[in-house]
């Protein structure tokens, strides 16, 4: 049953959205020192940036849009969404109504954007599904063995875990978070889920009175250069009483909703952290299935925030999933979270493990760690939030998977009575659902958060990292995180950025070529790709920015900081001066640019769905 | 009639597996064969011009070749075949296998034309479109650049080494799609949800009566070797005392 329904209009809301963005920037731009002896080039060609409304190629092209119906939408497949899903079409089965739910995924197959770790608690798990273990589900590794060390260059610390402490991993499970993805996709599927992977959310729709209508899926077929190619055809329009939203960490429809809805006016900015990841098929004699390794100290000094994760898997091969978590507030923007990864591996005590093996994947995503205190208000008309968007991580665990996927649990059971009623209760044509915020807050996930809140902000005192460890041993460990008072955060990761000038560069060690890679190759084996022909969905508000600004002050962070090689910054072909030079195809959708871009000039928006990165089981 | 196969998908490192028998192909994300995409469109094209009745789609394959014909059908087939092949016999499924089973649902769906990618980008073996006709008797036209329908026949402009040459060719006939014949459109998600609506009939191999012993047996897999690093030299001198030392001159 297919509406067709007119709209044109797709370029307001997100016009009103940038409106907080453009006023922050003119406000910051002391110095517009260029560096080129060349205008600004044309680098951004999206139309969220150059409308299209006004534009003579777009003159004449059909802009209507199909629309359908749903009960409920869900944006994003990840645990959060799929659990959200499940949960519905399992309450949906018992009271024996009917429910149509549909869940749109920009991945070309569920699981495929997934990176985590992973350590998964499963209290979650068994709350949707009592008999996951008769089901299948992907938890093949428990852990054996917990092991803490603070690194040096050639030597450890070990730290004992003792039980009570945040890190402690008893009765949890190593997985595959992609490959658990997969399977909540088949479980959501017998159940009825409508899934679409390879459809991206590209836009939201909101009805006459303000509240959330839906969503709109990204339109195909536009050149690299704005225009409509003779394939182009237009996204389709979702339609539900009430959305989800699961984008994932820094999810970019939730930035528009932000300031949208005005949600973010009584909690702290987000606070983030990168996080690269790699497999390695080990040497069989070094595997320990079930061994988990957590690190903090070298290469990193104590003052940025960061850490290292190491886990044997037990799937029938001797496969170790590692990485390097770097947090977003660190302040030299000669810092590669990268090449702190790279050079992490050659640790005695990690090239040990490492060595005779082969790598087989590598990825990179960003997550959250502003825990309780950047809780944003979760429920708007129309819509809400769950998941890593708005961002229930407990940094010192580093698990945010079964808190995600009870605020997918609690959503629906919030919702269904809600969606399923006979007459619509509420004041808008979206519905309103703040049950939902009300039995999170009631929630184990709430107890959770409140009592980790303060050690990540402890961090920030002069002694660095040892200081947050003792903050956390006496006011975690002992106390319980029942100290009266709440630390705050140093505000957005973005303005954290020292001068290159006040800074040092880093010497980082060449790769070589068994245990470290470069750039590139590692590129490569995430599988990422995007259709070349379309604009590039890095946009940029204003084109002048990243040589004038960030590569004058800051020497172009963005070229150390993306994980994926996709900002470069290149002569000019004629004349003197440099350029920057977006190489979209290589983006894995980790959307640390967005958070970290120092001018807050770069707005991630979602390319054609299907495209990115290709992680198989990350 | 449409041919289409799905395989690894074109970005991804392939690895090979431990025993060296094949690569790994668990997990791993699944594309539609550009050449089969091109083919599918060239179908869905005629049918719109009013030159074909109906387009059937047929892919051999597991399980997950569904979500390839759903693509197919998306674009705008009329319905689709799965024959199912897993296991051991979709490891060793070749060209000839796979022709045998064309030719068998050709008789059945007494289909006029057969349109297939003129070759798989994973084993780029480029044989099948020609043994289906081979095995059907019936004229075939590959590395079709250009299609057109006529009275008395279809004239194929295909894409040679030295250009391009064009024949004609009665119906039924079998033709092989090349990168230039179209540019396949998006499979939209309305025209996704109006596909799930379509019917996908499953067959099985002996059904049909083929047999799928194959007639070829892989020895062994192996990654292609590791790009050495290149030399440079200053001097013309130095690059044939180089070649001198390496015993190429």
């Amino acid at each position: 049953f297919l509406v067709p329904l007119f709209s044109g209009r797709e370029a307001e809301t997100t016009q009103r959205g940038f409106e907080h963005i453009r006023r922050m920037k003119s406000q910051r731009m002391i110095t517009r020192r260029t560096c080129s002896s060349v205008t600004a080039p044309r680098i951004t060609t999206h139309y969220t940036i150059r409308p299209r409304d006004k534009d003579p190629r777009w003159e004449g092209v059909e802009m209507e849009r199909f629309a359908d119906q749903a009960d409920v939408v869900i944006v994003g497949g990840g645990p959060a969404g799929l659990s959200a899903a499940i949960r519905l079409k399992q309450l949906a089965n018992e009271h024996q109504k009917e429910l149509r739910v549909c869940l749109v995924e920009k991945a070309p197959q569920m699981g495929a954007h997934t990176l985590s770790g992973a350590c998964l608690e499963p209290s979650a798990l068994t709350e949707l599904f009592p008999d996951w273990k008769e089901r299948g589900a992907p938890l093949n590794t428990p852990v054996t063995e917990d092991v803490f060390n603070i690194f040096t260059k050639n030597h450890r610390i070990p730290v004992p875990i003792l039980p009570g402490l945040p890190m402690q991993n008893h009765g949890n499970y190593l997985v595959r978070l992609g490959n658990f993805v997969r399977w909540l996709g088949e479980q959501a599927e017998e159940l009825g889920v409508e899934l679409y992977p390879g459809y991206a959310a590209a836009e939201v729709l909101f009805h006459e009175d303000g509240s959330v209508k839906g969503v709109a899926t990204n339109d195909v077929g536009i050149a690299k250069d704005g225009s409509p190619k003779d394939v182009f055809e237009r996204g389709m329009e979702l339609h539900a009483k009430v959305t989800l939203f699961g984008e994932g960490c820094h999810g970019h429809l939730a930035k528009q909703l932000y300031k949208q809805f005005n949600l973010r006016e009584n909690c702290e900015p987000q606070t983030y952290a990168i996080g690269l990841k790699e497999l390695w098929m080990i040497d069989e004699k070094k595997w320990k299935p079930g061994r988990t390794e957590h690190s903090v100290g070298w290469p990193l000094d104590r003052h940025t925030y960061g850490g290292s994760f190491l886990y044997h898997l037990n799937e029938g091969e001797p496969l170790v999933a590692l990485g390097f978590v770097v947090g977003l507030d660190y302040t030299n923007p000669y810092l590669s979270p990268f090449r702190e990864f790279q050079r992490w591996k050659h640790h005695p005590f990690v090239a040990a493990t490492l060595e005779g093996g082969q790598r087989i994947a590598y990825g990179a995503r960003a997550l959250n760690e502003g825990g309780f205190q950047s809780i944003p208000k979760l429920t708007f008309p129309g819509g809400l939030l769950i998941g890593c968007s708005p961002g229930f991580m407990n940094v010192p665990k580093i698990k945010g998977t079964h808190t995600a996927m009870k605020s997918g649990i609690l959503a629906a059971e919030a919702i269904f009575p809600k969606v399923t009623a006979e007459e619509a209760d509420s004041e808008t044509a979206g519905l309103h659902v703040p049950e939902y915020a009300e039995s999170l807050k009631s929630s184990w996930v709430w107890k959770e958060l409140h009592s980790v809140r303060n050690i990540r902000p402890s961090f920030h005192n002069p002694l660095g990292l040892y200081g947050g460890m003792i903050y956390t041993g006496i006011f975690y460990w002992i106390l319980r995180g029942k100290e009266p008072w709440t630390l705050k955060h140093r505000g957005l990761d973005a303005h954290q950025l020292k001068p290159a000038k006040e800074c040092t560069p880093i010497e980082y060690p060449k790769p070589d070529g068994k245990i470290s890679f470069d750039l590139l190759s590692s590129v490569a084996l995430s599988g990422t790709n995007h259709e070349g022909d379309q604009p590039p969905h890095l946009t940029l508000k204003d084109d002048s920015v990243p040589v004038a600004r960030n590569l004058a002050v800051y020497d172009g962070p963005e070229q150390r900081f993306c994980p994926a090689g996709v900002y470069e910054y290149v002569p000019v072909e004629t004349g003197d001066g440099m350029r920057l030079q977006i190489n979209a195809q290589n983006c894995v959708h980790c959307k640390t640019c967005d958070i970290k871009d120092p001018s807050q000039n770069i707005n991630w928006v979602v390319p054609e769905g299907g495209g990115g990165p290709a992680y198989n089981g990350m | 009639m449409s041919k289409k196969k799905s395989f690894l998908a074109i970005e991804l490192q392939i690895r090979v597996k431990p025993d060296h028998s094949g690569v790994v192909t668990d997990g791993v994300k699944h594309s539609m064969n550009p050449f089969c995409e091109i083919a599918v469109e060239e179908a869905v094209k005629l049918k719109e011009k009013k030159l074909m009745k109906e387009v059937v789609v047929v892919s051999c394959g597991p399980q997950q070749s569904q979500e390839t014909i759903r693509t197919a059908l998306a674009m705008g087939a009329d319905r689709g075949i799965h024959v199912e092949v897993s296991g051991k016999d979709y490891e060793t499924l070749g060209p000839l296998q796979v022709s045998k089973i064309l030719a068998a649902l050709a008789k059945k769906e007494d289909a006029q034309l057969i349109i297939l990618g003129k070759q798989a980008i994973d084993d780029d073996c480029n044989q099948t479109g020609q043994m289906t006709a081979a095995l059907l008797d019936w004229p075939q036209g590959t590395f079709a650049s250009e299609v057109s329908l006529e009275k008395d026949g279809i004239k194929v402009v295909r894409e040679i080494d030295g250009g391009l040459e064009t024949i004609k060719i009665s119906t039924p006939a079998v033709l092989t799609a090349d990168l230039r014949l179209n540019t396949p459109r998006y499979a939209t998600l309305p025209n996704i949800m109006k596909a799930k609506k379509k019917k996908i009939a499953n067959v099985k191999p002996a059904d049909l009566g083929v047999d799928l012993t194959s007639r070829l047996e892989v020895l062994r897999v192996d990654e292609p070797p590791q790009r050495q690093a290149g030399m440079k030299v200053e001097t013309v001198d130095d690059l044939v005392s180089k070649l001198k030392d390496a015993g190429k001159v």
